[in-house]
């Protein structure tokens, strides 16, 4: 994979997993992949209000036989947390993919508290946080990430790291 | 003019009984009880906790199972903490799923304070401000059959039903609270296997 080209790697990565849908609060560094799953018929696509309803979604979804990932960006796992007890507490799996913001390069002060917050909340919570820093690990991650939880029932957060995504233009 | 309002286990139940093949997913709080007292099913899912979940749920159930009818049954206050899914609901474009709101404007669980709803907000109008296919009140038990009567395929949309009902202290009706074991049981009702 190069810099450019990851968001397609996943997109293949998820198709492999045999992901249904897929629910998400925009962000530019997941544009690309939004894309790419709202143009296939195959992937039912949900935009949300907030972050917290795709985590409903994604069990709601399980239980009715498919396989569902939220996109979301770092600012937004703090509006899951209460949500999260619904597949930790029934071990559902349940899978999110993370762009990180405040971090690398960033910009805007905003963004830092809930940024540096998110692996700390989220393992707070009781997920596995894995996290990715180049494009050669990103596909293969979200691929092992989808093994771990829909064949093992597990809680998984994928964080996308902002020296990845880049730097946002302004 | 006393306002006419429902007894929420004989509404509940009453719906319930014209349930065919539906898939059920309650709110937490007493509308668990009151499914749970209509009778344990292997196709009810019933939360717990999870405040504002309850007809998230349900459209990813719904999305799931798209040849079956979802129904969710929650409280009004449980519904207010998912304002949002309104619009997200309405965005989807499902069909299949109808949310039932138990309304006695009220927090029954923590202390029967006023809610919002007890307040003056309008979930009906919300409902079809976001341009769901349908948004009622329901005041008596002729108008619950009706309802029941609306659950099933061709709708074009999302619909919901808010049932009028007294805020009425009652025993607990408790179903199982191992959500594992009510997810394993509720996939197995649908032929899905796995862990």
């Amino acid at each position: 994979m190069t810099d450019t080209d990851w968001p397609d790697g996943i997109y293949a990565a998820l198709k492999a997993a045999g992901i249904g849908q897929m629910s998400f609060v925009p962000d530019a560094g997941h544009a690309r992949l939004i894309d790419r799953l709202t143009a296939d018929p195959g992937v039912v696509c949900n935009v949300l209000t907030t972050e917290e309803e795709g985590v409903a979604i994604s069990v709601g979804a399980w239980l009715g036989g498919q396989k569902s990932v939220l996109l979301v960006q770092s600012s937004g796992v703090g509006n899951c947390i209460n949500m999260l007890s619904l597949p930790m507490i029934g071990r559902f799996p349940f899978m999110m993919l993370v762009t990180m913001r405040g971090e690398w390069g960033e910009f805007n002060p905003w963004q830092v508290p809930m940024g540096q917050a998110v692996r700390p909340t989220l393992e707070a919570m009781g997920l596995t946080v894995l996290r990715v820093e180049t494009a050669e690990d990103v596909v293969e991650t979200v691929a092992m990430a989808a093994r771990m939880a829909f064949d093992a029932d597990q809680q998984i957060a994928v964080l996308i790291g902002q020296r990845l995504i880049g730097r946002k233009k302004w | 003019m006393v306002e006419q309002v429902l007894k929420r286990r004989e509404a509940v139940a009453a719906l319930l009984a014209r349930r065919d093949g539906w898939l059920v997913v309650t709110g937490l709080g007493s509308p668990t009880y009151d499914v749970n007292a209509a009778g344990d099913e292997a196709g009810n899912f019933y939360l717990w906790g999870a405040m504002g979940g309850a007809a998230l749920v349900g459209l990813g159930l719904a999305q799931a199972q798209q040849g079956r009818q979802v129904v969710v049954i929650t409280g009004d206050g449980e519904q207010l903490m998912a304002m949002g899914s309104f619009a997200t609901i309405a965005a989807s474009g499902v069909t299949n799923l109808t949310l039932v709101v138990l309304d006695n404007q009220h927090f029954g669980e923590t202390g029967m304070q006023l809610s919002h709803t007890g307040r003056g907000v309008d979930l009906v109008g919300v409902a079809l401000a976001c341009g769901w296919a349908g948004a009622q009140e329901v005041r008596t038990m002729a108008k619950v059959a009706e309802a029941a009567a609306m659950i099933g395929p061709g709708a074009t949309g999302p619909r919901l039903f808010v049932l009028r009902i007294a805020a009425e202290p009652l025993a607990r009706s408790l179903p199982s609270r191992d959500a594992v074991a009510v997810k394993n049981r509720f996939r197995a009702h649908l032929g899905l296997g796995g862990l």
